[in-house]
């Protein structure tokens, strides 16, 4: 045994030298006791030796010192040291500066060694034996009603607080989720450790139980603590979303538990729909949390009881009508989407006697997360039927081929020329042939286009006009088909009447949408290279007798052109032969070109003039996102005769970038992207550099502060496009 | 996702007129070919040879009348055909011959088809609509007796009869004969007795077609309507409604089962051949090639099942053949 005295000197001079010398684990451990007590009393060196000023340049000292604090920690002494501190009179200022050096042991040796450190001193895994260490001593308590395990805990938070949270409670939490299974000395236990974590480090404590079952482990913590409640409550589930919906379960099924935390589960819920329904978080805040907010209010609906639920039926009827309201007004989908199915159960379960909204929302286009929210419940109420009809005289045997293709077969015959449509779309009740003609409207426009030219406006008048008579298949699509023949076939007038009615009164939402879809889709017709040559105007509009030679002579004489010209030109078979088999396939002028002023000009002149019943910037901003969407695709598609459409788009963009619509501002950012990748570079900086440099730096704002990451990432997008314009005018010869 | 259907295993051209009946005469030993015999709207009997895929012959033995039902006696040599001209005409078509050895004038003005059941060695009846509208008439052949006439009660409105099935048990034991009517009843009528045994109101419009399955005693009847029904014979010999099948699209004219019973196809107005499996009326397939009403549908009586085909006539001039379930 060595003196107190003897350990001190050695300590105090060359100390790592004096413990090799020790010749078992047994003195090591008399060794440490020593210690422990002198550093109460006198101060702390123990672990500060490592990187003191005295061996920092001695490696033979460094070396043999660190061997040692290895062995210590792996042997157990860090238990040691955490028990004594859990004696009753433990403490005192030393407590503090012992928990720093506990916690800091692996930064010291780190910073000290620069990654040479033992497995055992680097974070990793010393958290992970002081995990162990502390279990250790937990299990082990003196004995005595006044002993403390405030120590531990301050360890243990402040260990997450510093990063080890993975690690430590990675070690702890299982081995305290089994002991407190069957033990209820161990559930106490556990609750007193958690309860005594300072309130500065309960949130990171908090967080690494959070997947585990809670209630066992933390008891009624969250009645007692103000700051456990405020994690558990609020930041968990209004604050943060990026949890999975495992924790989502966990934090509500622990609240729903325990009669006193019942109470803070009808909180919870009120506040999360009050949240749900707020519009200003519908509008501002990002898909995933409006997603994350909507199946923490599933859970708490499976949890609460009917009589729970009646308490507060009214403020939970009053925010639900308000989230329907701000949630259905959205223009992205899944906002809808989220709205109608939070609302509905919300409105099951509040209503029990009288109506139920009921929304339209098929199975398939349930978000799969939401699903996963809403099994459990589905899958408690009962196990699904077993079919019964297990009949052995059955045609099992024979396979059936696929019968998708049997459908109906219609009798009434189709008229066939156009202005029998017209008559039958104005006029007709016969059902029967109105559907006939719906369906056969577009072949009939796309095979008689000079017939259409004379009726085309009247034509475009009665398609956008025109409402569903019979439930027939595809109307809509039948509909726009037609609409948009009749647009290529006669673009300048029918656009211009499209357009016209576009800004117009009394006319649907709908109609408007309508309107702009034409309007992209024959776009989008007339720029393909297919387009050219299938509906020549030039041939068709002459009205004179087509003779048969002068074609087919028209057609030789290409033919022999081309003929000479493959005749005079030498061809390197190899790579070039195959793309240039592709450019003549794809070769012919953009239709589209000549006319896409037609298309858009008209657009956008008068979105900032508001009709009694239309108002663009007001209300009916879901349509002005089709609109700016619309937009940019004419723009893209009208490629590169259009400097005065981007100049005209680029100062669009610029009256709309703050609108408060995601949707919308995805569509300016489109139109950007457009505009970059349509109008030619060098007339780009020639006529609207200005704006592209104020762009530029909106681009830059939206990348780091929209909240909404479609909208981040069409930004990124365009500050490359724009990164890439500028390389390519660098290596341009000036 | 289910198989795609599958096209017709080949098409035979060149009747020139709608293909009205099919037959098949395949149960021969090599060197013998199969055989399908048509009968068209122009008056021909076809004889198509199935492995050339070509008309061996065109019988011509009906004034250029239609000919609606073709069936052989026994061997394939001996065939009986009915037609529009109001007759029944039995050809020897032995050795090359095209012959007409004998013929029946029913004077009947309907469109009802004949039925055939052998009863012994060289005996057959066979049901034909009689000159009276409502009358069948069973006839003995060769001979050409009359075995009965089968009269409804005085008042029964039954209309014409439509179509006809005669069956028995098995050989030697009574025979019966199933008549769907105008009315869109089907009748079980008992030979011996000359009576009806019982009867089944099964449609609201004429029944066009029906076919029976005697062993389990369980038929099926269309018409111009969207159902297909089905119906049983029950211990007491007595028609009751099984089950009705709804179809897409309305108009059945010609059931057939296939001789081991487990499927059956129909013949649509809707240009469409349907298959079912027959025991409990699974949907199987549905053939789209035909451009015109398919006006029958006949299996073939192939001596090796995996050889079995399915052939259909259409208003289109064209009879397509199919390869379906023959494994199966």
């Amino acid at each position: 045994e060595l003196d107190k005295m003897q350990v001190l000197r050695l300590c105090s001079t060359k100390w790592p030298v004096c413990f090799i010398s020790i010749p078992d684990l047994g003195h090591l451990f008399s060794v440490l006791k020593y210690l422990n007590r002198w550093y109460k009393e006198d101060g702390v060196r123990f672990f500060s030796v490592v990187p003191s000023d005295r061996v920092r340049d001695n490696k033979s000292c460094v070396e043999p010192a660190l061997a040692l604090l290895e062995q210590l920690v792996r042997a157990g002494g860090l238990a040691e040291l955490l028990w004594e501190q859990c004696e009753p009179r433990a403490g005192g200022p030393c407590a503090d500066v012992l928990l720093g050096l506990l916690v800091g042991l692996p930064d010291r040796v780190g910073n000290r060694l620069r990654g040479r450190a033992p497995g055992a001193l680097l974070p990793r895994g010393y958290f992970a034996l002081l995990g162990g260490a502390v279990l250790q001593a937990l299990s082990s308590l003196p004995g005595g009603s006044d002993c403390s395990v405030s120590f531990v805990s301050q360890v243990v938070g402040k260990v997450c607080v510093h990063g080890g949270q993975k690690e430590i409670l990675g070690v702890l939490v299982p081995q305290l989720t089994e002991l407190t299974q069957s033990d209820c000395i161990w559930q106490r236990i556990c609750w007193r450790l958690v309860e005594s974590v300072p309130d500065r480090w309960m949130e990171a404590v908090l967080l690494g139980f959070v997947q585990n079952a809670l209630s066992r482990l933390l008891g009624n913590l969250v009645v007692k603590n103000k700051k456990a409640q405020f994690v558990m409550t609020q930041k968990l589930l209004l604050l943060q979303y990026g949890y999975t919906t495992a924790v989502l379960q966990n934090v509500l099924g622990y609240l729903s538990l325990d009669n006193l935390r019942r109470a803070l589960l009808i909180k919870v819920l009120q506040e999360l729909l009050e949240t749900w329904g707020s519009s200003s978080a519908v509008r501002h805040s990002p898909v995933e949390q409006q997603l994350y907010i909507s199946k923490a209010i599933l859970i708490c609906l499976s949890h609460l009881k009917e009589s729970e639920i009646e308490s507060c039926r009214q403020e939970l009827l009053t925010n639900m009508m308000a989230g329907v309201k701000c949630h259905l007004d959205s223009s992205l989908p899944q906002i809808r989407r989220l709205g109608m199915i939070v609302a509905e159960s919300v409105s099951v379960r509040i209503n029990t006697d009288g109506p139920v909204l009921k929304f339209q929302v098929t199975e398939a286009a349930l978000p799969g997360e939401l699903e996963a929210v809403e099994k459990p419940q589905t899958a408690t109420q009962g196990v699904p039927e077993e079919e019964s009809d297990t009949e052995l005289d059955s045609d099992d045997d024979l396979v059936p081929y696929d019968m998708s293709e049997d459908k109906e077969i219609k009798s009434t015959k189709a008229p066939v020329y156009i202005r029998d449509c017209i008559e039958v779309l104005t006029g007709s009740d016969d059902v029967h042939k109105w559907d006939a003609t719906i369906k056969a409207l577009e072949g009939l426009i796309r095979k008689n286009p000079a017939a259409t030219r004379e009726v085309s406006v009247e034509l475009a008048k009665i398609l956008l006009h025109v409402e569903e008579k019979s439930c027939i298949e595809g109307f809509a699509v039948l509909r726009q088909k037609a609409q948009v023949a009749v647009l290529t076939t006669d673009p300048i007038p029918v656009a211009q009447y499209l357009t016209s009615q576009f800004y117009s009164l009394n006319y649907s939402l709908r109609q408007r949408m309508d309107i702009l879809d034409v309007l992209v889709l024959a776009a989008q017709e007339m720029s393909s290279p297919k387009f050219y040559g299938k509906n020549k105007p030039s041939n068709a509009q002459k009205p004179c007798i087509q003779l048969l030679p002068e074609s087919s002579s028209s057609k030789g004489w290409r033919q022999i052109v081309d003929e000479r010209i493959k005749s005079k030109t030498r061809r390197l078979q190899f790579s070039l032969g195959q793309g240039q088999s592709q450019a003549e396939t794809d070769a012919g002028p953009n239709e589209f070109n000549s006319v896409a002023g037609h298309f858009f000009f008209p657009l956008i002149q008068n979105f900032d003039r508001p009709l009694s019943t239309f108002d663009l910037l007001g209300e009916d901003h879901f349509v002005l996102g089709r609109l700016v969407h619309t937009l940019a695709i004419l723009m893209y598609l009208a490629a590169s005769v259009v400097t005065p459409m981007g100049k005209a788009l680029l100062e669009f963009v610029w009256a709309l970038r703050f609108h408060t619509d995601a949707y919308v501002r995805q569509g300016l950012l489109s139109c950007i992207s457009s505009v970059l990748l349509s109008v030619p570079a060098a007339h780009l900086l020639e006529d609207v550099a200005e704006v592209l440099v104020e762009t530029r730096c909106w681009l830059a704002d939206v990348v780091e502060k929209d909240p909404d990451g479609d909208c981040r990432r069409l930004a990124l997008q365009n500050l490359l496009l724009m990164e890439n314009l500028k390389k390519k005018l660098e290596t341009a010869p000036s | 996702m289910a198989l795609p259907p599958p096209d017709p295993r080949f098409v035979l051209r060149g009747t020139t007129a709608a293909v009205h009946t099919l037959h098949f005469s395949c149960g021969g030993q090599e060197p013998d070919f199969p055989i399908l015999f048509s009968g068209s709207e122009s008056g021909f009997v076809h004889v198509w040879n199935l492995k050339t895929r070509r008309v061996e012959t065109a019988l011509d033995g009906h004034g250029r009348k239609s000919v609606y039902w073709v069936e052989t006696m026994g061997a394939k040599d001996r065939l009986l055909s009915q037609g529009r001209d109001q007759r029944i005409c039995l050809w020897d078509l032995a050795e090359g011959r095209t012959s007409v050895t004998d013929s029946v004038f029913t004077e009947n003005v309907g469109f009802c088809r004949c039925s055939l059941l052998k009863v012994a060695q060289e005996r057959w009846l066979m049901a034909m609509a009689a000159k009276s509208l409502e009358e069948v008439q069973v006839l003995e052949l060769p001979s050409k007796t009359s075995v009965c006439t089968l009269k409804p009660e005085v008042g029964a409105k039954l209309g014409m009869p439509m179509c006809l099935k005669l069956w028995q048990l098995d050989t030697g034991s009574q025979p019966w004969l199933l008549a769907g009517y105008e009315d869109g009843s089907v009748s079980l009528w008992n030979l011996s007795m000359g009576k009806v045994w019982s009867q089944l109101v099964c449609h609201q419009e004429p029944v066009m077609s029906l076919d029976f399955d005697s062993e389990k005693a369980k038929g099926i009847s269309g018409s111009s309507e969207k159902v297909l029904s089905i119906w049983s014979l029950n211990e007491q010999q007595n028609l009751q409604v099984h089950k009705t099948h709804e179809l897409i699209n309305s108009g059945i004219s010609d059931i057939t089962i296939r001789s081991d019973k487990k499927i059956l196809a129909t013949a649509g107005w809707d240009h469409r051949i349907r298959i079912f499996g027959w025991k409990k009326m699974k949907p199987l397939a549905v053939l789209d090639y035909h451009t015109a009403t398919v006006h029958c549908v006949a299996f073939s009586d192939h001596r090796n099942p995996s050889e079995r085909l399915l052939a259909a006539g259409s208003k289109d001039h064209r009879i397509s053949v199919w390869s379906i379930y023959a494994q199966t």
